[in-house]
């Protein structure tokens, strides 16, 4: 007895350890950008569109970012979603169904850089769309199929058999089957997707290197077809490419970079939980 | 032999003639001829394996969903062949409905899911869903326990009100004949009574079709059992003469618990 209850107090305390050893980084990482970057969070630098790189405010890369994440989520869900729906629900497990699977889990292991010289290569100039948030998005799209096109599949096979042949015994068709019951059963698990798949967007550099990012503009883009400042590339080019850039306001872009993506996080789990509430499935 | 002919004479709603069914090489079900007749209850009884479940999911085409099987012979219902190529499979489900083993609501509103079956057969008139909806929840008696939040999920059921739902479900869609897989086996004893006093209200009305694994639910709600036995039939009789003269030996020795 005693001795077991000694194990398990060991066991539970690495356990503990662990657990508090992968959070503790990201909490140290938010505290410390937050507490050097708070300070220069103000209106004027959140919500005016900057006269100078170097000081001004970062309402174009804001604007941007939201703009282009939008976008890409646009083009990369209804395509995601459908390819998902596809392999689970409509084709057969043969060869060509393995070959589309590991096609998709190799796409998720290239690089990000390497999206970016396909999109100028394929959207930029190919297609000659040019360099602008539409020849971004799509890259970006492409970027983040496979993960959107995994998670929405792993949710569609957790829907029980149950409920699909209820469907089917009530006289519903195959597609009645999958748009009326399969796909809203699913939806929390396709959110949680999205979810990775938003933040991702809005963190990454390398894929709107050479099809999306201006290094300056005065003013917003206006449509899909403009360039666009984007947070990102922004604190990439203060960082490394502009002389004289105060480090308040480094960390201050920085922040900002990081809020945006856990606002997009949060506001996507509580639509969710809404959701998984209603259906009466716990996540 | 009074209960005989009075069968013989009832109208005959499914007839299963010559039936073979294949899982690959595996001959699960062999030359099965049998007739139910309308508003009856008829049970299919035997032991795991036996081939019940198989048989009926033969008499709505639910089978049509697994691959690899193999189905020879002639299944009518009202005299019309369902495995005719001209055959709308999803007519014939609406017409020969199915509750399942396990409770299967879907992550719907409990509203939604018994308006599941008419929506899909078309229907937008509100009023309707909404009078078709109520009936059938009174018909299996849950109308009172929900009718103050039919918006709730219907996961918040507990196993018996979801079973009733699920019947519920299916007689909205007004079926001639609906199909039981061992509806009460997941059920604790109070909700399987109040499920049995419901299936023989429900024969008025339709042809019931129910698998079961408990001999003494076939004896308690069953006017006709039929004993399957690896894939034969081995006897199918009215339910009062199975359980006191059965003719086959292998009958009584199932229902006298010897094996099974």
């Amino acid at each position: 007895m005693v001795k077991t209850k000694i194990y398990n107090l060991i066991g539970y305390t690495i356990i503990g350890f662990l657990c508090v050893s992968t959070i503790l980084p990201i909490i140290a990482m938010i505290l410390f950008i937050f507490s050097k970057g708070i300070s220069r969070i103000n209106y004027e630098f959140l919500f005016t569109v900057s006269s100078s790189m170097e000081t001004g405010g970062i309402f174009a890369p804001i604007y941007g970012t939201i703009f282009l994440t939008f976008i890409t989520m646009l083009i990369a869900v209804p395509i995601g979603v459908m390819s998902a729906t596809y392999m689970s629900e409509y084709t057969k497990k043969g060869k060509l169904f393995y070959l589309l699977e590991l096609t998709i889990v190799n796409l998720a292991g290239i690089p990000s850089v390497v999206y970016g010289l396909f999109g100028l290569g394929i959207f930029v100039l190919l297609l000659k769309i040019g360099i602008s948030i539409l020849a971004g998005a799509l890259t970006m799209g492409v970027l983040i199929l496979p993960l959107i096109i995994t998670v929405s599949y792993q949710s569609l096979q957790a829907v029980s058999e149950n409920i699909r042949e209820a469907s089917y015994a009530l006289g519903a068709s195959r597609l009645q089957t999958v748009v009326k019951v399969i796909l809203p059963t699913a939806t929390p698990g396709i959110l949680t997707g999205i979810i990775l798949a938003t933040a991702r967007v809005a963190g990454e550099t390398a894929p709107i290197l050479f099809t999306a990012a201006a290094y300056y503009l005065p003013s917003l883009p206006s449509s899909v077809f403009d360039k666009t400042m984007l947070l990102s590339y922004h604190l990439f080019a203060i960082s490394t490419q502009v002389v004289g850039v105060s480090d308040e306001q480094k960390y201050g872009v920085t922040f900002v970079l990081i809020s945006v993506v856990l606002i997009l996080n949060l506001l996507a789990i509580l639509i969710r939980d809404k959701i998984s509430k209603k259906l009466g499935v716990h996540k | 032999m009074s209960i005989n002919n009075k069968i013989n004479v009832e109208q005959i709603k499914l007839s299963v003639e010559n039936l073979d069914l294949f899982y690959g090489n595996n001959h699960a079900l062999k030359k099965i001829n049998i007739q139910i007749p309308a508003n009856q209850i008829t049970a299919f009884i035997g032991p795991s394996g036996c081939g019940k479940s198989s048989l009926l999911k033969c008499l709505n085409r639910m089978n049509d969903l697994i691959s690899n099987i193999k189905i020879t012979g002639q299944i009518t219902v009202d005299n019309e062949n369902i495995y005719d190529r001209k055959q709308d499979v999803t007519q014939l489900r609406r017409k020969v409905g199915m509750v399942f083993q396990k409770p299967n609501p879907f992550p719907k509103s409990i509203f939604d899911n018994v308006a599941y079956g008419i929506r899909i057969a078309g229907i937008k008139d509100k009023e309707k869903i909404n009078n078709i909806v109520e009936n059938s929840l009174k018909r299996v008696g849950l109308w009172k326990e929900v009718e103050n939040r039919l918006q709730d999920s219907a996961m918040s059921l507990s196993g018996g009100q979801a079973q009733r739902l699920c019947i519920a479900r299916t007689i909205a869609t007004h079926p001639d004949v609906i199909l039981m897989d061992e509806p009460t086996s997941a059920l604790d004893p109070i909700s399987t009574q109040v499920i049995e006093e419901l299936i023989l209200e429900l024969k008025e009305s339709y042809t019931v079709v129910i698998v079961t694994h408990n001999m003494q639910q076939a004896a308690r709600i069953s006017d006709i059992t039929s004993f399957f036995y690896l894939g034969e039939l081995v006897e199918v009789n009215p339910t009062n003469k199975i359980f006191t003269t059965p003719e086959n030996k292998l009958t009584e020795k199932y229902i006298t618990g010897r094996f099974g």
